[in-house]
């Protein structure tokens, strides 16, 4: 009895010591060591202050921005310390009104709206939009700026990755680059 | 079907077909029973320290003993780290310690390798907790499967003796030799990808628009690895694989999706090189791939078919149904990721399984409630499919009146008796009969989210995932309830313990028999015949014990929205 006790109290604390302590520090010690900004949550830095990740998506607003899709973190949306996704099925009412509502308030020119901007991620921080999400928004960013329609296509382009190594995945655009390359633009005109 | 998610399917069925051979090349390197020099040196510092003789075996009721108390002891350490994280170290936030029954639910959770998780992982644990308390877990789970079904191998392929091994020699190799290393060099690459791996609890950032956003960080990576190698599958964040921060890139979902299934099908062909017969190994993986590829065409159909409310209201279908799912992964890769993380009872999941369509939602269940052993847990995927094979020859004797043999040993009426246990009662009583409790209770419908059929779905969902040691979730189901947790830890404990207790009497049952040589009436094991029954007797009492619920639940739903009802 006692040496099987000591047998099962050796080894979860033994195990504890391998797998809770030693396991998470190698780790943290190799990742700081080999790809520090990754392991540090790929943080966007602006005039030396945070501005959020790359990998975060966060809400924008303005009509001069590209809007994210919609998100059910939080109760304002893009909460960074509540991921969540709406859980509402297919069937359910309350889903389709608000998706229905969503897809009046986008809808221009009797377009029909790219679905990942009427329908809420996974995560509630999705930091991409599909190439037509973002494309369906040109026309209401560029009037805002006062740019010419085509500038702003083709900071769509440049800020679209395609399919990691060319097939996996979707292709993306990242909705926080897009607008940090607008206000680029804007504070490269404001000095002369 | 596009052609670019035809080649991302096709990528990974051939891929599987590459990787399983070789991590089961590993594994029987790693788990051999001879090891000297500087390798064996961890090991020894193990058993010294516990005091362990490494050289003596146990006889299956002393395996399973040890078993037990290995685990019953991490149930109590886990709950009461979890219990008293306020007075533990690395709390930044000031998390309090969690209630007695969500601590109890998350420490039986992670202990029976299940990681359902009552809790949003970001607002809930501290870095203490999820790190010293989940982590160990998740890595003593999976090993506690490996060593199961090491045990149940050994008592295949041996004859005449009351050995089927040593618990703390099969855990201790486990863990040091195939999942420390793995997941060592998998959390780096998640790293590479993107995930973050600090100490930070969280970064507060001020966006373009001027808000404040926290961005809540720490020692994600190496939960993540074990997480998915160990098919574990409990999160650091709320939403799981779906978080970026999880799972940053196409890439990282791909190796997570490999990961996922490399160590359950590795241990078939380690299954096949100890039983000196790589053709066993071939036809048990060949009834894993069949119903994984039926399925993930089923789910891929069905996703693909959109939500028919959205279009007439101005939605373009092109993209289908992306509610719940995330742009870098679309409908293919959630499909997939949905697919295997049921079939492999991890639970991880990198899209919302109660936001997919109605059939789309059928699918994971129904791998599930197949009994996880279309590749399965890491070990128990294996010793699941085994029994399985058990009952196929068993079935197949009856047909032509013979004794049923598997891999020599006559399979008897004790074996039988075993195998019906193991096979058919734990699941059924965790989801059916725990699971009506559930939803005839008023305190367990309160938690649902939708209403009409999908809230059946949702409630019928979380009971088979318990069950089944999955995970996932429906997870609009606010299980954080005294009632829910308490019932859904017993159906997990249920699940988990309920098969590997006659499974390891099985194992010595059959390791005490002598081996008859293959005769002319000998029904063979390897080839396409036992395949097809194979997967006949899986499907069938999957089929038949669920679907009269399935039908009130998903089927009615499915038939519902065809007619434009809605709910």
């Amino acid at each position: 009895m006692f040496n099987s006790l000591r047998q099962v109290g050796g080894f979860l604390l033994l195990m504890t010591l391998i797998t809770g302590i030693l396991y998470p520090a190698l780790v943290t010690g190799a990742a700081q060591l080999l790809f520090k900004d990754a392991a540090n949550g790929s943080l966007v830095m602006r005039d030396g202050k945070i501005v959020g990740s790359s990998l975060i998506g966060q809400s924008f607003h303005g009509e001069g921005y590209f809007h994210p899709r919609p998100s059910a973190a939080g109760k304002d949306g893009y909460d960074g310390a509540a991921s969540s996704g709406s859980n509402l099925g297919v069937a359910t009412k309350s889903l389709n009104d608000t998706i229905a509502e969503r897809a009046a308030a986008a809808r221009h020119d009797d377009q029909p709206v790219p679905a990942d901007l009427a329908m809420a991620s996974a995560s509630g921080l999705d930091p991409h939009l599909s190439p037509a999400a973002a494309a369906y928004q040109i026309d209401r960013v560029a009037q805002a700026r006062g740019l010419p329609r085509e500038r702003v296509e083709a900071l769509v382009q440049a800020n679209t990755e395609g399919r990691q190594l060319g097939f996996l995945g979707q292709p993306r655009v990242n909705v926080l680059a897009l607008n940090l390359a607008l206000d680029d633009i804007a504070r490269a005109e404001a000095k002369p | 079907m596009n052609s670019a998610d035809l080649i991302q399917i096709l990528f990974f069925a051939v891929a599987l077909l590459l990787l399983c051979p070789l991590a089961g090349r590993y594994l029987q390197a790693m788990l051999a029973p001879d090891r000297s020099g500087a390798l064996a040196l961890p090991e020894r510092i193990v058993y010294g320290t516990c005091g362990v003789d490494a050289g003596r075996e146990q006889n299956w009721a002393e395996y399973a003993r040890a078993l037990l108390l290995v685990n019953a002891g991490g149930i109590a350490l886990l709950f009461a780290i979890l219990r008293f994280q306020h007075l533990l170290p690395l709390n930044p936030s000031g998390l309090p310690g969690l209630s007695w029954h969500l601590a109890l639910n998350t420490a039986v959770s992670f202990t029976t390798n299940t990681n359902w998780q009552s809790y949003g992982g970001e607002s809930t644990m501290s870095m203490f907790s999820q790190a010293f308390g989940l982590t160990v877990q998740n890595f003593l789970s999976p090993a506690t499967g490996i060593a199961v079904v090491l045990a149940l191998v050994r008592g295949l392929v041996r004859r005449e003796t009351a050995n089927v091994g040593n618990f703390y020699v099969d855990m201790t190799r486990s863990v040091l030799y195939v999942l420390l290393p793995l997941s060592l060099l998998f959390a780096l690459l998640l790293v590479w990808q993107g995930v973050p791996q600090n100490l930070e609890a969280a970064v507060s950032a001020s966006t373009l628009e001027g808000a404040q956003q926290t961005l809540v960080q720490g020692p994600v990576a190496s939960q993540e690895a074990i997480k998915i190698l160990g098919t574990n599958g409990g999160g650091y964040y709320n939403v799981n694989s779906a978080h970026p921060y999880e799972n940053p890139t196409p890439l990282s979902n791909a190796l997570q999706l490999l990961a996922m299934l490399s160590l359950g099908g590795g241990l078939v062909f380690l299954f096949g090189r100890m039983a000196g017969d790589k053709r066993q190994a071939w036809a048990v993986f060949a009834a894993m791939m069949i119903p994984l590829a039926i399925a993930v065409g089923c789910a891929y159909w069905a996703e693909s078919q959109g939500n028919p409310f959205a279009t007439p209201a101005g939605v373009d279908p092109a993209l289908a149904n992306m509610e719940g799912k995330e742009v870098r992964f679309g409908t293919v890769s959630s499909v997939l990721y949905a697919v295997f993380t049921t079939a492999a009872s991890c639970g991880a999941v990198n899209a919302m399984h109660d936001s997919f369509t109605a059939l789309g939602g059928l699918v994971p269940m129904v791998m599930i409630q197949l009994g996880e052993v279309i590749f399965g847990g890491v070990g128990s995927g294996l010793y699941g499919m085994l029994v399985f094979a058990l009952l196929t020859v068993f079935i197949a004797g009856l047909m032509v009146g013979r004794t049923p043999e598997y891999l020599g040993k006559k399979i008897e009426a004790r074996e039988m008796k075993l195998a019906v246990f193991a096979a058919l009662i734990p699941m059924p009583l965790g989801i059916l009969v725990i699971g009506a409790f559930a939803i005839a209770l008023p305190a367990g419908v309160a938690g649902l989210a939708n209403p009409g059929p999908h809230g059946l779905s949702e409630m019928l969902y979380a009971y088979t995932s318990a069950t089944g040691n999955n995970g996932s979730a429906f997870a609009g189901l606010t299980a954080n309830t005294e009632f829910h947790n308490s019932l859904l830890a017993l159906a997990m404990l249920i699940g988990r313990f309920g098969p590997i207790v006659p499974i390891l009497a099985i194992a010595g049952s059959l390791a005490a028999k002598k081996r008859i040589p293959p005769s002319a009436g000998t029904f063979p094991t390897h080839g396409a015949i036992f395949v097809a029954l194979l997967i006949g007797v899986i499907l069938i009492v999957g089929a038949l014990t669920y679907f009269p619920t399935l039908a009130l639940g998903p089927v009615a739903e499915h038939f519902s929205t065809l007619a434009g009802q809605q709910f």
